[in-house]
This record gives structure tokens, C-alpha cells and sequence, in this order.
């Protein structure tokens, strides 16, 4: 197990990159902690294949280093890294048993015949294939093939880190369970550095202790689950972590108070001047309809089962609102509230902390 | 207009992929086809695309049986989990490919064409050729595409399954509003739930070559008729419990009891399965709730919500629960859960009492 630091780390795929719209990875300094679950979790474009791939090995980058603890492994080739990887889609050898797939590893590095026999009976029975063991792949549904993979991944206990490359893509949601407390479950007992990287929020937040958000090339924030949902520091994890995402609003702030198009709402903080294109956000489990608050027109209600989704216009703001399961909605005369304490303000889409809080020193 | 299904039967070998399945889809419909991997969905399809020839059974069209006619002789669109589109065509020929082989007037494809690329949100993007498109616009192409040709069927197969989350939140709302407009039947094969929710309209669930319950989509997921069609159709996966019906009270165990009201008055006493979606456990102490001794085995949290995997005398149930609990592996908590929140099945899967709230919604 290692710590992972990317030092001044940046990538083109031009070979004279000129301005920084050529970097598909911008320039980044981050240490990542020994022993932690950490998920790369942003829309496809947004580099966080390109870094995997740096982690890796695949890609040489293009400036800077990357550190696997003290040793500089920049130029390493990826067999060099000790490393392992499960990928997308399933990487499986039809004619070896199932038995076979997974020793493959430890075989491949001359380990005893005792320890393989013992680490794959702990692995088979880990994604659930104790009763496959001694059949041939070839023939195998998607989903098995892949937990064949996740297996293989996990089934040496001496490497650097764990890299997933949306690793359930193919699986069904009732599996998605399984594995992934079967993933968590593995970490806990055994601490591997990991790196998963995802576009699915839900596998994101779940998974990782800590979430790297990426936009653009950048890493937008890093934070626990917690932290990104009640406090990102842009408007892009406002909007991408959540479901739906933040809604984020055109305002003017002054002190303590906000003022949405001649209406006014209290915050729980105060701020100081602002300028740019300043912003509240506010998610749409923190709205709710109510007597009093400022006025909301609906305009569709969506039942998703244990919640539904109430889609509003606002001063002109398309946003949503989470009501309960049972929860009546009105029929007229309808307001909306926002919980204060969980209303951030943002200037150029970036957070601003506020200059106070109650009770509490800044 | 409406698809009918007559007992249609696929068979492979000695290997039965739909086995006897009755269905009626009305005009103007969505139906969604909910179910897992080989569950039956896509084979479904392409037995109302006219794509296979049903072993046994009759296809009807508007009262005309269509069994075994071509599908390029039926008005049928389909569009795939993989975008397909021309790349070395522009956008725009892509979506008027379809109507060109039909010897639509010039000025009527390119009238349709913009129409519906402004329906997709491709307007910008018409002189592009697919591979210079995003997924989400890729996949909206080959929507677009499925949509000009005016067909009274369109099926989509997992169309959303291979785009980044985010795009397919916004397809989903989309989706509905694009359907509506053109008022074909719509069927839909999605693995997920929480799709079939936001898509509204009927669903279809199936399991293992089988459709369980069709019928408006909040309905079968209120009220499932079977612990299979309640199992298809939650995610998180329902948690149960054996429990059993002495005189006027059902057993929990842990000394853990309710009233049997309403239906379950008049069963026979005996043992019964009792089912409960995720999001219906609580930690907090409720009036009238039943409490649980569990063992936290794994907690996963969202930011609004945290997922705790319990323990619980050799089940494994999950609980979906408001706000962040830090609640750690191997600690004892207790959870509570209301009866009214619980479906009683018999011992052959069958629903004998729906829960008491989804009655009264």
C-alpha cells in the first residue's frame, strides 16, 4: 500500500500545447492518503480517465511527477507499479476455469500453492462463486465474467493500490449492491489504497471515503459525501452530486439577506460585498412547500417511489423540490422555503464562506 | 392503434426465453419493460418488432394479425443501448436517411428533420457528423432518427444505459415529453427502478421469461402482486422476513407483533413472508413501530442519504435513511419499522395483503 502524490501533474494530448484549453489534464498538486478509498467521479470528457491512466502507467504525462509513497514512478512502466486493475468491461480467459482466472495473478508471481489455494477460496466466496470454481468461463453471463474480474483484482494482498475503471458498468442494479458492500467490506478489512473512477454518483459516494469532483481537466473539490453534498464549492458539484442537483439561483446578497427578484430571505450567515455573478444554492431536499416563503408555481410532480420530485418555476427559475412520500401538495396559492442554515452563496460559480456564522467564530 | 400480444411464446433449443405472455399496449402509451439482465426484455421486443417469429402466439396491429410479417413492412422504430447512427453522414442525414428510403417530398423531410432536431436539442449541431458529438447528442440523434419515422411503434432498449448519469437524468424528463408529443406506442426495457418511476406511464415487470404484473407504473410499484414483481421492482432490494399469523396478531419474532386488519384477519394462521422497501426502516423510535435488534455490517452514504446494510438474524436487509449516520461496522442498533409499511406474502411468493399505506395512496 501506498501514498499516491501527484506533483505539478498535467496532461495534453497535443504535442505543443499552447493555452490551457489544450490540457485535458490541467495542472494539479494533491496527495491521496495511504489506505484511503478515494473515487474519481466526473462526466466523460472530464479527465478523470486520463489520470487513471497516468496512475497506471498507460499514459506518460506530459509534465510533472507521480509518486507511489516515496518512489518517483513517472516513467514506470505499469507491470513496475504493482498495481491492480479491473476495467469496464470484463478481461477473462474463456478456456481457464473459474478457479484458474483467479489464481492467474498469484500463479503469475510464483506465489505457494497453499496461500493461492487459501486467497482464492476467501475471494470466490467473497462475489459469491464458491459453487463455479471448477467451471470454464467461456459461457458465462456479463455480469459473472465480471465478478471474475473484481476478484482477479482483489485477490493480491501486496499491491501498491487498487485502480477500478467503472468497473459495474455492466452489472445489474440488484448486483451493484452486493459488490459494492462486498468492494467496502473488502477495504475495511484490509485497508488496500483504492481508485475508482465513475460518472455514477450514487457508486461515487457510496464507495469512497473521500470524492474527487472533476470538470474540465480540474479537480473541482475533494471532499467526504457530507462535505459535497452540503457544501460544494462550485456550482458544477452542486449540480452534478445530487439527483436532482442543486438548484442555484440569481440573486443579490447583502449581509444577511438575500433578495431574489424583489423577494427577500433570510441567510443563516452573513457575507461581505460581493461582485461577478453572484448565486444562492439550494438543494431540493432543503426546499419545501409550505404556507409561508416566497412564491413558487408547479409545474409537474414525479412520483419516484419514496420521495417525489416537484418541478417548479420560480421567479422565472425552473427548480425542484423534494416532497415526502406522503406529503400533501398544495393545489394553490403554493410557497416554497428554504432551509437557511443549508443555503450557500456562490460569485463566479465558486462558494463563498461566509464572514460569520452564529454562535460560532468565522 | 394498439399492439396486442396473444400468448406468444420464445423458444431456443430446449431453452424457453418467453414463455406464454398475454399483452395489450394502447396508443399513446409508455410501457416499460422492468426487469434484470435476461429477464426476457429484449426478446419481448423483438417479438413486437416482428424481428422473431413467435414459436407460439399471435402479434396483432390494430386488430390485424401481423405474426410473422416482415419488420420492414411494419411501422416499427427501434434504437439500442448502442448509439447507432452513419458516421460519415452530417446529423441532418442521419435523421433523414429513414424518410429517404420512403420517397418522402424533399420538403417534407427537411420540415420533419428540423422539427425534430429542435425537439432533440440538435438544432446547433445538424451539419456535424456523429463521432464530433457528446453521447447524450449521439444518442439523441439515433432518437431522432427512430422518431421521423412516424412509426406507431417505437422501442427503445435501454436507450440511456451507456450516457453518464447526469445526461441520462436529463433524457429521462426529457424522454416523457418527447413521447407524449408524438403519440406512437412507446415501449421501454430499462434494469432500473428508480426508471421506470420517472418515466411513468405502464409497467411491464419480468422475471426469468415471465411478465408478473402489467399495470399503470405507481401501481405496481405500490402494489406488487408477487415477491418476485416486489423484488424486481426495488432498489434498494426489498428486505423480508418470515413471520406468522397466530389468531388475530402476525409474529415478527423478537417478541415483535401487529394487528392482522383488514385482509389479514381472515388468513388461515400459518407462516407468511412479510416484505419492506429500504426507505420505510427507521433508527428513530416511532409510535406504533416495531423494533429490530441488528448488526450494522456496511453504511454507505450519499450526502442526503445514508445506506445501512443490517444483519439481522441471518438476513441481510437494507436501510435507506434520511441525512448522514455515522454508524459503524459491527455496532448493535435497533431499527424500527411501522406495520403499515409491510407486505405480507404467502409462502408461494403470491401477495395475500398489500401494505396498509399503499392502500390508502
Amino acid at each position: 500500500m501506498a501514498q499516491i502524490t501527484l506533483d505539478n501533474l498535467a496532461h495534453s494530448y497535443l504535442a505543443k500545447p499552447v493555452s490551457n484549453d489544450d490540457y485535458a489534464l490541467k495542472p494539479m498538486n494533491h496527495t491521496w492518503a495511504d489506505g484511503e478509498a478515494y473515487a474519481l467521479l466526473g462526466p466523460s470528457g472530464c479527465g478523470k480517465s486520463t489520470l487513471l491512466n497516468i496512475i497506471s502507467g498507460l499514459l506518460q504525462p506530459s509534465q510533472g511527477r507521480i509518486l507511489f509513497g516515496e518512489t518517483d514512478v513517472t516513467h514506470a512502466a505499469t507491470a513496475e507499479r504493482n498495481i491492480a486493475q479491473v476495467f469496464q468491461f470484463p478481461v477473462v480467459y474463456d478456456t481457464m476455469t473459474v478457479r484458474e482466472n483467479l489464481a492467474f495473478p498469484l500463479k503469475n508471481r510464483g506465489a505457494d500453492r497453499a496461500y493461492v489455494a487459501e486467497r482464492v477460496a476467501t475471494i470466490a466466496k467473497m462475489i459469491g462463486m464458491e459453487g463455479e470454481l471448477d467451471r470454464k468461463a467461456r459461457g458465462l453471463t456479463a455480469d459473472a465474467k465480471q465478478k471474475i474480474s473484481l476478484g482477479r483484482g482483489m485477490v493480491r494482498e501486496d499491491v501498491n493500490a487498487l485502480l477500478f475503471d467503472e468497473p459495474l458498468t455492466v452489472i445489474d442494479p440488484q448486483m451493484k449492491w452486493e459488490l459494492r458492500t462486498q468492494l467496502k467490506s473488502l477495504h475495511r478489512q484490509f485497508g488496500h489504497t483504492m481508485i475508482y473512477v465513475t460518472h455514477d454518483q450514487t457508486e461515487a459516494l457510496t464507495f469512497a471515503d473521500r470524492v474527487v469532483v472533476m470538470h474540465d481537466g480540474r479537480v473541482v473539490q475533494i471532499g467526504t459525501p457530507q462535505e459535497l453534498f452540503e457544501r460544494p464549492e462550485h456550482t458544477f458539484v452542486g449540480y452534478f452530486i445530487g439527483s436532482p442537483g442543486m438548484n442555484v439561483i440569481p440573486a443579490r446578497v447583502e449581509g444577511r439577506t438575500a433578495y431574489i427578484d424583489g423577494a427577500e430571505m433570510a441567510l443563516a450567515h452573513g457575507y461581505g460585498a460581493l461582485s461577478g455573478k453572484v448565486e444562492i444554492g439550494v438543494r431540493p431536499e432543503y426546499a419545501r412547500l409550505s404556507d409561508e416563503g416566497m412564491p413558487v408555481k408547479i409545474r409537474r410532480v414525479e412520483d419516484v417511489g419514496r420521495h417525489r420530485i416537484v418541478r417548479a418555476e420560480f421567479f422565472g427559475h425552473d427548480i425542484n423540490i423534494i416532497a415526502g412520500e406522503g406529503e400533501e401538495i398544495p393545489a394553490d396559492r403554493v410557497r416554497v422555503s428554504f432551509d437557511g442554515a443549508h443555503v450557500n452563496v456562490y460569485a463566479d460559480d465558486w462558494r463563498v464562506a461566509p464572514e460569520s456564522a452564529p454562535g460560532v467564530a468565522a | 392503434m394498439a399492439l396486442k400480444l396473444e400468448g406468444v411464446t420464445k423458444v431456443s433449443g430446449a431453452d424457453v426465453h418467453i414463455h406464454p405472455t398475454d399483452l395489450t399496449l394502447e396508443k399513446g402509451t409508455m410501457n416499460v419493460l422492468l426487469g434484470p439482465t435476461l429477464s426476457g426484455k429484449t426478446s419481448l421486443m423483438r417479438l413486437m418488432a416482428g424481428l422473431d417469429v413467435p414459436a407460439r402466439g399471435r402479434v396483432f396491429w390494430n386488430g390485424e394479425d401481423v405474426t410473422g410479417m416482415r419488420v420492414q413492412d411494419r411501422g416499427v422504430a427501434m434504437v439500442y443501448q448502442q448509439f447507432i447512427n452513419y458516421p460519415s453522414m452530417s446529423v441532418y442525414d442521419n435523421i433523414a436517411s429513414p424518410m429517404r428510403l420512403t420517397g418522402v417530398s424533399k420538403d417534407e423531410i427537411d420540415r420533419r428533420v428540423r422539427e425534430t432536431a429542435e425537439l432533440m436539442k440538435l438544432t446547433p449541431m445538424l451539419d456535424r457528423r456523429p463521432l464530433e458529438l457528446s453521447g447524450g447528442q449521439q444518442q439523441r440523434c439515433a432518437l431522432a432518427r427512430a422518431l421521423v419515422k412516424d412509426a406507431g411503434l417505437v422501442l427503445l432498449d435501454e436507450p440511456l444505459a451507456n450516457l453518464d448519469y447526469k445526461l441520462r437524468e436529463e433524457l429521462r424528463v426529457e424522454i416523457p415529453r418527447i413521447f407524449a408529443a408524438s403519440g406512437a406506442i412507446f415501449v421501454y426495457a430499462t434494469t432500473e427502478p428508480e426508471e421506470a418511476l420517472l418515466l411513468g406511464g405502464n409497467t411491464a415487470t419480468l422475471w426469468e421469461g415471465r411478465v408478473t404484473q402489467f399495470g399503470p407504473t405507481p401501481e405496481v410499484y405500490r402494489r406488487p402482486v408477487d415477491a418476485t414483481t416486489a423484488r424486481v421492482f426495488s432498489d434498494p432490494p426489498m428486505n423480508f422476513l418470515q413471520v406468522s399469523k397466530t389468531g388475530a396478531r402476525l409474529m415478527f419474532g423478537e417478541g415483535q407483533s401487529a394487528e392482522a386488519r383488514g385482509r389479514l384477519a381472515s388468513l388461515p394462521d400459518g407462516r407468511y413472508l412479510a416484505g419492506f422497501r429500504p426507505n420505510h426502516l427507521g433508527i428513530a423510535s416511532k409510535a406504533g413501530a416495531m423494533r429490530f435488534r441488528t448488526v450494522v455490517a456496511v453504511t454507505e452514504i450519499t450526502g442526503s442519504e445514508t445506506f445501512v446494510h443490517l444483519d439481522h438474524a441471518g438476513e441481510r436487509w437494507v436501510g435507506q435513511l434520511h441525512g448522514i449516520h455515522a454508524l459503524e461496522h459491527g455496532a448493535q442498533v435497533e431499527v424500527f419499522l411501522d406495520p403499515a409499511h409491510v407486505y405480507i406474502f404467502g409462502e408461494d411468493g403470491a401477495l395475500v395483503a398489500p401494505a396498509a399505506y399503499a392502500e390508502a395512496a
